[in-house]
């Protein structure tokens, strides 16, 4: 019990409150990636979140920590819901029981648990499953023009299927555009169903769902535009700047609405835990990572690029935090750095 | 017409960034009017009712005392004084429980009332416009006046602490803690002396103008103020600010009505404005005009467990149990008694504890109203309470700093700029008390400073007294070098007074050598006179010395019976004459064996 | 080849006198660490560290003493001097609290018998007094470290502890949950902390 102090008021919120209504703006965005591509994601989700819930109280009880009370706060379930939208949706699901695992064990509980890790957990278990397994991460997408049903998803997922099916390589429109601008026109590819003029189907949907879901986030103050607003700019700004010649680059439209692009900017990169603390230092912090979004997409080899743009500024959100501070009420200046003036 | 529409000019509203709005829970209390307590058989004044050093006695137990009388005099520097709210016998001046966080208990005068209420002699200046700014000010010292806002600090001495000229003064009409009503009923009812406060103020510090700061959520109360304005045809600009809490704080109203900010670690008159309370502005023209010093205060109580929210003018010391019980409050529904707003006030560790100048709402509220968070939550940095914080803090970074007492961290992250309004706490989904946090750090922080100077002071206590061990050595060898050379100085003196005596001086600056050389010579001449001896002469040294031995074992035997002290000197020179004729008879032998 | 060996030889030239000249032109004044650590001392000049005050101390763990020997500094002395030099932090000795209560010295006046034993040995001139009158210490300027108690023939003076008052109080640090850890298998928790009533 906390001692009777200061304010004695206090508002309706609670972390668990949070996490719900993340989880609650992700459903429409979550919903498109079922309809166009794969039933699937839904598998995944009901993998990840059973085994992060389990991993989470395993660790908790070793900790002897109460379980239930931090169950309860369902950031277990956030960490798989992200962890589930960004796994291909058909990999097997030993991998998706493994990533959710690493995320919950070495993304977050090693560290401490919630409020603890400096790293996004759920980028973390993605990053680490791109490097260690690049086979089964890159040949089990689903294809926009054929999603699986329910049925076809579940045997390809627990490896039930007669056929035995072992490589379904879902072209994304970003990959796709890279590989063949080459040697095709502008013209000539954005025709193709996948990109759809510069409307991929599917994609678009999906990234445009993702947007509501952020937005009604910001509604309802759960984040602040800072982060979003500044990674969509900068990638934005990137593209028009580096694809104004849509016959050598992907342009600018493709970058916004395809790949993960708006997954990140409203759900993974506006993770408080791991993000810059300031307004300020937010701005800076969006920006470094929609300018390595497109960076790697670009000149990388890695099909999209969220995990690792992301964890890359996570290990910059403590320097951006020391000289980003605000200028406090009745100073001249911002203290800056690890020394104070005075 | 026209006139009167320039004598009330409309402000211009600048923004505060943060701020939250909570239920505001006003209309429970502001409905009714004023109520007066009646005189309570004993008052309890705490001699520590301001900031700054605590008030001395000057009366006596058993000291009868009339209503408005001094009993405790300001101390010089920051303090305030204080008197007998009503007339009465003082029957006690010991420790009494105090409203305070800590529960500890403060010195503090009893008065029992004898029921007469009687005033002491007053000198009303209904005139005061003929008295000097200093007069004024001496008499807004004596009459103990203090902020009736909240913190409570010494009135005169806003005036006198002055480091720039003064350009504004600001009415702090905007009572933004939630709850409480006192302000908004004070200028309902006493507008017009606020307003005469105001002028008296504005004299003593010669500002060029009056701005009003109150929020849009009493419209009646800032009508009250357009017509005493127009009575008194005083120009005062109406500034209306959006409610939002924490607005009230004086550098928040301030940058509000100004946009200025008052500079870190100064003073609002740095910028230029004097702030001051409404309650305290009513008062300055009572204890001005009327003559009457700060005795009594008008008290919110409300919360559910209030039967008869409202309201009440006060007597200063009067229990805080006697104001609840005469408000009709159910003790046992309240699940505690808050002083102040439900964002800035403390739970009173004792109801016994009387009502103080500063004491703006006694807040009952039932279990259910304003439950107790139980359990807080890892911080998961979600950065509402920086998106609220009305100075531009970053809560979350300097709880980590708090938690961990890394204070140097805390300062780094401006905590002393930290207002404690409590808006942070109230935001935060992780249940986290934020202010208790800071309020605990800036203590270490206090409190290591205050370590730090008397570490500082010891240190140089402590050189002190090693540089004057070390310069009362050399003094010490000084002196005694003096004395040498004194001694030496006197002897050559000597020297030049006989200069023909040099072998006795050499003999008197060595009588010890003389001595030795002497018992040297004797020596030799005994042996060389045994060498040259008979062998005759040697056996009748032996027999001389035969016989004295045997005299001298007699002698001690005797004394030996008798237990005479000569005892032990016998016994020695028994031992010797035994040496003697062992010697003797040895140097018989060798002659013989030689002449042999 | 000869190039190389020039154009070395001139590099080792330039470098060596920016080395000469910073030597000298930012000599440092004195050891800096000695004062650094003497200000983290709490200056009770009490010598129960074994030196003759704390400056003596501060040369000392600057020259490879032990860290853990103030003793009214206690554990968060020792902490600050560990957290300044880098160093391991050490267990306090048995005899040392973690956290001393801080004291002055009081002298019974009554009982005092005027001998200026204790004037002698206060290190910060904290007790005032002459032969054959009553002493007093100064409380303000008592450092607490009771080198006084000892020399006092008719033990008269006591150690008191100080006393917090409203002046001084500060508000405690909260008594978080998440710092409780689960005593029993229910994962529901006894909380420990003082609520105020």
């Amino acid at each position: 019990m906390l001692s009777k102090t200061s304010p004695h008021i206090t508002g309706s919120n609670s972390v668990g409150k949070v996490m719900v209504t993340l989880l609650l703006t992700m459903i429409p965005g979550f919903a498109c990636l079922v309809y166009f591509f794969s039933w699937g994601y839904l598998v995944n989700l009901i993998l990840a979140s059973a085994t992060a819930l389990a991993v989470e109280a395993a660790i908790l009880k070793t900790r002897k920590r109460p379980v239930l009370f931090f169950l309860k706060d369902s950031s277990a379930l956030v960490t798989a819901a992200l962890l589930a939208c960004a796994l291909p949706p058909l990999a097997p699901w030993w991998l998706t029981v493994t990533g959710a695992a690493i995320a919950v064990i070495f993304g977050k509980q090693l560290f401490g648990g919630l409020g603890q890790n400096p790293f996004n957990p759920a980028m973390v278990a993605y990053a680490l499953l791109l490097v260690s397994l690049p086979v089964f991460m890159t040949t089990r997408w689903a294809n926009v023009d054929q999603p699986s049903s329910l049925l076809e998803s579940l045997q390809i997922i627990f490896n039930l299927s007669a056929s035995g099916i072992d490589g379904i390589t879902g072209a994304t429109p970003l990959d796709s555009y890279k590989q063949n601008i080459a040697r095709l026109t502008s013209a000539d590819l954005l025709v193709a169903p996948l990109f759809n003029g510069q409307w991929p189907i599917g994609w678009a949907q999906v990234n445009i769902a993702f947007l509501i879901g952020g937005l009604v986030m910001l509604w309802r103050r759960i984040i602040t535009w800072h982060i979003p607003v500044s990674l969509l700019a900068t990638l934005a700004v990137m593209a028009l700047l580096f694809s104004h010649d849509a016959d050598a680059k992907v342009p600018v439209l493709i970058h916004l609405l395809s790949g993960s692009t708006m997954l990140a900017a409203f759900f993974i990169a506006t993770d408080p835990v791991s993000a810059a603390t300031s307004n300020k230092g937010k701005l800076y912090y969006g920006a470094g990572i929609g300018l390595l979004i497109y960076l790697i997409r670009t000149w990388g080899n890695y099909p999209d690029a969220t995990a690792f743009a992301v964890l890359l500024m996570n290990f910059a959100a403590p320097l951006i935090d020391h000289y980003t501070r605000p200028r406090v009420y009745g100073h001249t200046n911002a203290v800056k750095g690890y020394k104070s003036d005075d | 017409m026209n006139q009167q529409a320039n004598l009330i000019t409309t402000g211009k509203v600048w923004s505060i960034p943060g701020g939250i709005h909570p239920a505001e829970n006003k209309s429970q209390s502001n409905a009714t009017p004023i109520e007066t307590l009646p005189v309570p058989s004993e008052l309890w004044l705490p001699l520590t009712m301001h900031i700054g050093a605590e008030a001395l006695p000057i009366v006596k137990v058993g000291d009868t005392v009339c209503k408005g009388e001094l009993i405790a005099q300001a101390q010089t520097g920051i303090s305030a004084s204080v008197h007998a709210p009503t007339s009465g016998r003082i029957t006690a001046i010991k420790p009494h429980p105090f409203a305070h966080e800590s529960g500890l208990d403060a010195m503090a005068i009893c008065i029992e009332s004898d029921g007469l209420d009687a005033w002491r002699k007053q000198t009303p200046w209904k005139d005061w416009q003929q008295h000097s700014a200093e007069e004024i000010l001496e008499r807004i010292h004596n009459g103990g006046i203090t902020g009736l806002g909240g913190a409570g600090f010494p009135t005169d001495i806003k005036y006198r602490n002055k480091h720039a000229a003064v350009h504004t003064l600001l009415v702090n009409a905007a009572e933004c803690e939630p709850y409480i009503t006192a302000d908004d009923v004070l200028i309902r009812y006493y507008a017009k002396e606020i307003l005469m406060g105001a002028q008296i103020s504005q004299m003593l510090c010669s500002a060029e103008t009056i701005i009003i700061g109150i929020e849009d959520n009493k419209p009646e109360a800032a009508q009250a103020f357009r017509e005493a304005a127009k009575e008194l045809n005083l120009p005062v600009t109406l500034t209306v600010v959006p409610t939002k809490y924490p607005s009230g704080g004086e550098k928040q109203l301030i940058q509000l009505t100004t946009g200025l900010e008052v500079p870190a670690k100064r003073l609002p008159s740095d910028v230029g404005v004097l702030c001051q309370n409404v309650g305290t502005l009513r008062q300055i023209y009572r204890t001005v005009v009327h003559d009457e010093p700060l005795i009594s205060r008008i008290t919110t109580v409300t919360g559910k467990a209030v039967n008869k929210p409202g309201n009440y003018e006060v007597l200063i010391g009067t229990s805080i149990e006697t104001l609840l019980n005469q408000a009709e409050a159910h003790l046992k529904k309240a699940e505690r008694v808050i002083m102040g707003g439900p964002m800035m006030g403390f739970a009173i560790p004792d109801i016994a504890a009387p009502i103080v100048k500063a004491t703006n709402c006694i807040l009952a509220p039932t279990k259910k109203e304003l439950p107790v968070p139980m359990f807080d939550n890892p911080c998961i940095r979600c950065g509402m309470c920086e998106q609220v914080c009305p100075v531009n803090l970053l809560p979350q970074q300097m709880l980590w700093a708090s938690r961990n007492r890394q204070l140097d961290n805390a300062a780094l992250h401006s905590l002393p700029d930290c207002i404690e309004c409590g808006a942070c706490s109230f935001v935060c989904p992780s249940n986290i008390p934020l202010v208790q946090y800071f309020r605990y750090a800036k203590g270490e922080i206090r409190q290591e400073e205050q370590d730090n100077r008397k570490a500082e002071q010891a240190r140089i206590r402590f050189e002190n007294r090693q540089a004057r061990q070390e310069r009362e050595k050399i003094e010490k060898e000084e002196r005694r070098k003096a004395r040498a050379e004194a001694a030496a100085k006197a002897l050559a003196a000597k020297k030049e007074a006989q200069p023909e005596g040099a072998a006795p001086a050499t003999d008197a600056e060595d009588p010890i050598k003389a001595a030795l050389a002497r018992a040297a010579a004797k020596k030799q001449e005994k042996q060389a006179s045994a060498a040259s001896k008979s062998i005759d002469e040697l056996k009748a040294d032996v027999e001389k010395a035969k016989t004295k031995q045997a005299k001298a074992l007699e002698r001690l035997a005797e004394a030996e019976k008798e237990g005479s002290e000569m005892v032990n000197a016998l016994r020695k020179a028994a031992g010797k004459l035994e040496e003697k004729t062992k010697s003797a008879e040895l140097a018989l032998q060798q002659a013989q064996e030689q002449s042999n | 080849m000869l190039l190389s060996v020039i154009t070395l030889l001139v590099l080792a030239a330039i470098f060596g006198a920016l080395l000469g000249f910073a030597s000298i032109r930012f000599k440092p004044e004195g050891n800096p660490i000695v004062e650094e650590i003497d200000n983290l001392l709490p200056q009770s000049q009490c010598g129960q560290c074994g030196h003759p005050g704390c400056r003596p101390y501060a040369e000392a763990v600057a020259n490879g003493e032990e860290i853990n020997k103030c003793a009214p500094g206690g554990e968060a002395t020792m902490l600050a001097i560990a957290d300044l030099l880098d160093a391991e932090p050490q267990p306090l000795d048995a005899e040392h609290e973690a956290d001393p209560v801080k004291q002055v010295a009081v002298i019974r006046e009554a009982e005092c018998i005027g001998c200026t034993k204790c004037i002698q040995a206060c290190p910060v001139d904290a007790i005032l007094g002459a032969a054959k009158q009553m002493h007093t210490v100064i409380e303000s300027e008592c450092t607490g470290c009771d080198l006084c108690v000892e020399p006092c023939p008719v033990d008269c003076i006591d150690m008191v502890p100080v006393q917090t008052d409203i002046k001084t109080w500060h508000k405690d640090k909260p008594n978080s949950y998440l710092n409780l850890i689960a005593t029993d298998k229910s994962g529901l928790l006894i909380p420990n902390s003082e609520t105020v009533a």
